[in-house]
């Protein structure tokens, strides 16, 4: 599903070239993406992600070049192919919380389809909050919705950003089996990109980031 | 989701910043349209009444007063002439048609006009029900006097002296109405018409030997009308005014006010485009995670462009719409004003040609005051919007 080659990135003004490793990662595996902060573990997600560009190297998705296409296109391909779990959840606050969901496959391409939301809001014991407006849930709400906005549109990868990290193991262990059920029900890879240690038991495939000298 | 959808909602989910530029705009839009509306009515109504009158002779005086007087029937007349020497005009070879009106009183505030037969002809006023005036102190009701008065066929009344709602009521003489016009549009629905005879009939008890009129409409035959007849009055006590020219001179006149109102009601608009401008820019701050979010969710740089855009023209249009409704409601209001206090009719709700273009105007001028903050939206950076840093 997903091959990165050579991938290196430089900051504008910054002297430095940030190398990584190369990732492989087929449909319903996982991979765990483990670095200290200052690794460039987020900006390896955004480059698997096709929200920044690589210096060099490639990234492919689906066995086709994805780094390479145009923004407009990279951001469709991305809409329709990824979901994503950003360490902070953001919303459209206008839109209620299944409206959110129903936006997420609705860019993706996805017909409307009311039964996949419910279902999926259920699934993640939200059904209640369907209507609701996306001000007004916890925190831990917040990051369910996220979840299940990233998976709504059935994607092949997921990719998540620290999606533990402020979280006590109780919830930890929630949320990740949470994201595995979801990739197993979409049979989609996924990709977590953490800095927190308590994974690196949870999760067999792991790839280390090391500081860049 | 179709982004004019996203965007009703965006729009809707900042009631105050929107509220504020939509009504800023619908003051703009209401009072231009309101001008509009009032001029094309006002216009239409000066024109309809002045109806292939050219001249007007009456007693020496304002020739504006003439006019409002004789042929709108809103002042006060300048004084009488005798008919006498109103009849060497009426017979002039220069003129094709002369219709004499003779000032009476009035009943309730509507005015009885002594004539003849040719003036409810004049302006194609027919009768709705009963038979045309012939003998003194038959009267036959214009449409709005009918509705106002309540009078009907058959009814006898008194009139009141002069155009004032006085006391002074003419006991002596009672007019009988024998029929009532169909609406016209035209002065003729606020008049009470009536044999010249019934005037001088009323005045009798007035020491006045002459036999007197208020003034003639006059319809030329040769152009040199217009010139000839003002130096044959030289030395009488009449003078001839040329209805077209005094109602321009009165509406240029109106026209200064109004342009004012104009700049007034431009650089409201002008300051609601700035408000959308504002509002829109003011909500990319807040919003541009949601707007990386929604690109990462799959749509495209354009697509963010076509959406703050549609955020601005659904601003500008609830203001159009609001302005319209605005003007029109502004019209009724004002219509029913000038109705009681002049018997005019000027409540006509159908688009202006002008309403299109200001319609058009300020969908372009709010499309560009969106279309700079949109631009904007296409050059977010979604990395380092949503990566917090790096």
């Amino acid at each position: 599903m997903l091959k990165t080659e050579g991938l290196h990135y430089r900051y504008e003004g910054s002297e430095s070239e940030l190398a990584f490793p190369d990732l492989l990662l087929d449909r319903g595996k996982e991979l765990l993406l483990l670095g200290a902060s200052g690794t460039g573990k987020t900006t390896l997600l955004h480059l698997v992600a096709g929200m920044r560009t690589p210096t060099s190297g490639s990234v492919e998705l689906a066995g086709a070049p994805f780094s390479s296409l145009a923004t407009a296109e990279r951001d469709r391909t991305r809409g329709r192919n990824m979901g994503i779990v950003f360490q902070t959840a953001h919303f459209v606050r206008s839109l209620t919380v299944g409206e959110n969901l129903a936006l997420a496959r609705s860019l993706a391409g996805c017909p409307a389809d009311d039964d996949v939301v419910k279902g999926l809001l259920e699934d993640l014991g939200l059904a209640h909050k369907l209507g609701a407006r996306v001000d007004a849930l916890s925190v831990g709400e917040q990051q369910r919705v996220s979840i299940a906005r990233a998976v709504v549109h059935g994607p092949g990868l997921i990719l998540a950003d620290e999606p533990t990290s402020a979280l006590d193991d109780q919830n930890t262990d929630a949320v990740l089996s949470l994201l595995r059920r979801q990739a197993e029900r979409t049979g989609a890879a996924l990709l977590i990109v953490t800095h927190d240690q308590r994974l690196k038991d949870r999760m067999s495939d792991r790839v280390e980031l090391n500081p860049t000298a | 989701m179709k982004a004019a959808r996203l965007a009703r909602r965006n729009v809707l989910h900042r009631p105050l910043e929107t509220g504020l530029s939509v009504l800023l705009l619908a003051f703009g839009v209401g009072i231009i349209s309101l001008m509009l509306l009032m001029q094309r009515s006002l216009t239409e109504d000066l024109d309809r009444n002045i109806k292939d009158i050219d001249l007007v002779l009456g007693a020496k005086g304002s020739p504006l007063q003439l006019i409002l007087a004789n042929v709108y029937h809103v002042d006060v007349p300048t004084g009488n002439i005798p008919l006498a020497e109103a009849r060497k005009v009426m017979r002039h070879p220069y003129i094709s048609e002369a219709i004499p009106l003779a000032y009476g009183d009035n009943y309730e505030l509507f005015r009885i006009v002594g004539t003849e037969p040719s003036y409810p002809a004049h302006y194609g006023a027919e009768l709705a029900e009963g038979k045309p005036f012939e003998a003194p102190f038959e009267v036959v009701i214009g449409s709005e006097v009918a509705t106002a008065t309540g009078l009907s066929i058959g009814d006898t009344f008194y009139s009141a002296h002069g155009l004032t709602d006085g006391t002074d009521v003419h006991r002596d003489k009672a007019y009988t109405v024998v029929g009532r016009y169909a609406r016209t549009g035209s002065v003729i629905d606020q008049l009470l018409l009536t044999p010249i005879e019934s005037v001088w009939g009323v005045h009798e008890d007035i020491e006045d030997a002459d036999e007197e009129i208020t003034a003639v409409l006059l319809k030329k035959k040769n152009p040199l009308a217009i010139l000839t007849l003002p130096n044959l009055l030289r030395d009488t006590p009449m003078q001839v005014a040329l209805p077209a020219i005094e109602m321009n001179r009165l509406t240029q006149q109106f026209g200064i006010g109004l342009q004012t109102l104009r700049a007034v009601a431009l650089l409201i608009m002008g300051l609601s485009f700035i408000s959308v401008f504002i509002a829109l820019f003011a909500s990319l701050r807040d919003r541009r995670y949601e707007l990386a979010l929604l690109r990462t969710m799959g749509a495209p740089p354009q697509r963010l462009f076509s959406l703050v855009l549609f955020e601005g023209l659904w601003m500008t249009l609830a203001g159009i719409l609001a302005g319209l409704i605005l003007s029109r409601l502004g019209v009724v209001v004002l219509g029913q004003v000038l109705s009681d206090r002049f018997h005019y009719d000027v409540t006509q709700l159908a688009p202006v040609a002008g309403e299109f273009v200001l319609v058009a105007a300020a969908l372009l001028v709010g499309a560009i005051a969106a279309g700079i903050p949109a631009r904007s939206a296409l050059r977010i950076d979604i990395s380092n919007t949503l990566g917090q840093g790096r």
